[in-house]
């Protein structure tokens, strides 16, 4: 009797042991491992299963191979689990079992990522039907899952944006998806963060989660989103933190705080997906237009300027609105803070032309020739101009028109049948 | 051998002119642009084309053709060195002009530049002659008798003239403008822009199409007049077409002998480049500005 109580508990703590030392959450192991031999149909082990799906040579009615990559689950992170934990209506199913599978439920043991989950655009495409729209599986993968800070893993930062590109970048799925971005993922491949990302190996570059989210990932257009325009200075904040203070600051942060959803905010200037280097030239010059969207008579006038010739041009060589404006904090004239606040301008245009004076800066970068208030000489000459171009052309005009008409005319005389 | 195969006489003898044919003799020539004013004419050729080239750009900077013919040329730095060295072309050429005009006045006391037929100032004639010239054109009369520079020969010249002084004078403060800014307020540079900028349209479209029309495009003319080049007119020609100053000079100037073969061959090759060039410009602006509309 005491021998046979020994070893009854020898045997429970042996099968504790091999509970514990399973790295996967107690609560699914202890499930299956509590209940000792009983008069229920035992639960199958990874064995059992493997028994079939370990041969490639068996398939499903429709042809498709019912192997499980064995050795790629047992090095995944849920390598030491049984399958049953998963297939949770395996548990007590008769083997062979039935073809069609319960789907498996992730939120049994990552209830908080399945909850974020649900809040994400892709929950609510999958819920309206659409067939692309990403699962759990379509970024963790199923049998071959490993951890975050694993580089094999699909998740590792690394490797989420190659991840993400498997939809983002594919033209059937962003078809079929009706992805409104279109392929975010080439250019963010070769943006800056892409490449820090890529080329770097940098892990403290942003990868598409930073910014989107690992599992709420939300559209643009829902208030709550990371990249929601108004939330956006705070999303790129987190790394950029001086950038977003000086941001906050200037009168676009200010609109935006205000409920503008016409003020620009990082990615308007930045682009969210194909972020430059700010010292590229090529995007420096972008910008201009961009300012141009909203400032449009500022633009035009900025264009009769030579300064927005020569960057119309794609000549960087000159100054740009940021030159004169600032970039981050931007402040309107009446800021006594702002570089082209009246008491600042002596030094704003000296950054690039040297001993500029008083008188210098009364040049107007922005006059406009058709405003006769703001630029009355500048109107008359450009009044005066039109006239005297007009004059001399349509006098010529004529003048060459007719003389053409006789000297033809003379020449069909002098030349004998005319065909000259 | 090529020379002797292209030369004027060889062509005006291949050409069925009548004049050519009753002339047997061949004609006497007479001097018209001494050899330092074809000279100053060939650079104002190369200066003129070399910032109307490197200057369109800039104007029609939002057209499409802009950016790329910048590119093409080098960009930003070289059509910026390019347009400052051909305009410092042309404010030579500018004073070497005026520098001899004011010889003739100081040195040799020759008003006749003032006043006159041979005066490039614009006289009561200039007038009577444009009238009886557009009456000619529809049929309502003879042509007028021409003196030694016609009315629109002036008329390029002065159009010349000032667009030099306008455009080089504004381009000049646009040049240095924290210098002029000490004795003019900075808006004298909005306006030197509009005004350089609108001028230079004014003279580039102007010189491609009225003065190439005016001096070689036309039919009597057509393809070129060689004179710039050579310098040289046959006398039949100088009694044809300026009748006037024949008249009054009674026919006689010094033979200034034929035309030299090389400078024919050059002002040809030039003289076609240069309208090539210039008629592209022209239909690039015109495409600028019918695009814009």
């Amino acid at each position: 009797m005491r021998t046979r109580g020994i070893f009854v508990i020898l045997i429970l703590t042996w099968a504790l042991g091999l509970t514990l030392s399973a790295r996967a959450p107690q609560a699914a192991a202890a499930a299956p491992a509590a209940p000792a031999p009983a008069a229920q149909t035992p639960a199958p082990t990874t064995d059992d299963c493997l028994a079939c799906h370990d041969d490639a040579t068996l398939k499903r009615g429709n042809g498709t191979s019912i192997a499980v990559p064995k050795a790629a689950f047992a090095a995944s992170v849920h390598g030491a689990m049984n399958c049953v934990d998963c297939h949770a209506d395996l548990a007590k199913a008769e083997l062979p079992h039935a073809e069609k599978l319960a789907k498996v439920d992730c939120a049994s043991c990552h209830d908080e990522a399945v909850t974020l989950y649900k809040q994400s655009a892709h929950a609510a495409a999958r819920a309206g039907g659409s067939a692309e729209a990403a699962t759990c599986a379509s970024c963790h993968g199923m049998h071959d899952i490993k951890g975050a800070k694993d580089p094999q893993s699909r998740t590792y930062h690394l490797n989420v944006a190659a991840t993400c590109a498997s939809c983002h970048g594919n033209k059937d799925v962003i078809a079929k998806g009706h992805i409104a971005a279109g392929d975010v993922a080439t250019p963010f491949a070769d943006s800056i963060h892409g490449r820090a990302l890529s080329r770097s190996g940098l892990v403290v570059a942003p990868t598409c989660s930073d910014c989107h989210g690992p599992h709420d990932i939300r559209r643009k257009s829902d208030p709550a989103s990371r990249v929601a325009r108004a939330n956006v200075p705070a999303t790129c904040g987190k790394c950029h933190e001086g950038i977003a203070h000086q941001f906050g600051s200037g009168i676009h942060a200010a609109m935006l705080k205000n409920g503008n959803d016409g003020a620009p905010a990082c990615q308007t200037c930045h682009t969210a997906h194909a972020i430059q280097h700010a010292d590229n030239p090529e995007w420096q010059l972008t910008v201009v237009n961009q300012c141009g969207t909203c400032h449009i008579d500022k633009l035009k006038t900025y264009r009769d300027t030579f300064h927005g010739q020569i960057t119309s041009l794609g000549f960087r060589a000159v100054a740009a609105c940021a030159d004169c404006h600032g970039n981050h904090q931007i402040l309107p004239a009446s800021d006594p803070a702002s570089p082209i606040a009246k008491g600042n301008l002596v030094k704003t245009c000296s950054r690039c032309h040297a001993n500029a004076s008083a008188n210098f800066v009364k040049f107007d970068p922005h006059a406009d020739k058709h405003d006769s208030e703001r630029n009355a000489v500048l109107y008359y000459a450009a009044r005066g101009m039109q006239f005297l171009l007009w004059a001399v052309f349509i006098f010529f005009g004529i003048h060459t028109a007719l003389w053409l008409a006789r000297g033809l005319k003379d020449r069909r005389r002098l030349v004998p049948g005319g065909h000259r | 051998m090529s020379e002797t195969l292209i030369a004027p006489e060889a062509e005006a003898a291949a050409e069925p002119v009548p004049a050519a044919v009753e002339t047997p003799r061949r004609a006497a020539h007479v001097l018209r642009f001494d050899r330092v004013d074809r000279t100053l004419h060939g650079f104002l050729m190369l200066s003129f084309l070399g910032l109307a080239f490197s200057g369109m750009p800039v104007l029609f900077s939002t057209t499409p053709w802009a950016g790329r013919v910048a590119r093409l040329l080098g960009g930003y730095t070289v059509i910026h060195r390019m347009h400052r060295v051909f305009a410092t072309i042309m404010i030579v050429v500018f004073i070497v002009h005026v520098g001899r005009l004011l010889r003739r006045v100081v040195a040799r006391k020759d008003y006749s530049v003032f006043w006159g037929p041979a005066s490039m100032v614009p006289q009561p004639k200039d007038l009577a002659d444009m009238v009886q010239h557009v009456r000619w054109f529809v049929g309502l009369g003879p042509r007028p008798a021409f003196d030694r520079y016609t009315y629109w020969e002036k008329f390029d010249y002065w159009a010349v003239f000032w667009g030099m002084a306008i455009i080089g004078g504004s381009g000049l403060l646009l040049w240095f403008p924290v210098a002029f800014a000490r004795v003019m307020p900075g808006w004298a540079f909005n306006i030197a822009l509009l005004v350089h900028g609108e001028e230079a349209l004014l003279a580039v479209g102007f010189i491609f199409t009225i003065h190439f029309f005016n001096s070689h495009l036309r039919p009597e003319k057509f393809p070129m007049d060689m004179v710039i080049f050579t310098g040289r007119v046959p006398e039949h020609e100088w009694r044809d077409e300026r009748p006037a100053e024949y008249a009054r000079l009674g026919g006689d100037a010094p033979d200034a002998g034929p035309p030299s073969g090389r400078a024919w061959i050059v002002g040809r090759v030039i003289g076609s480049a240069a309208v090539a060039a210039g008629l592209v410009l022209v239909a690039l602006i015109a495409f600028a500005l019918i695009t814009s509309l």
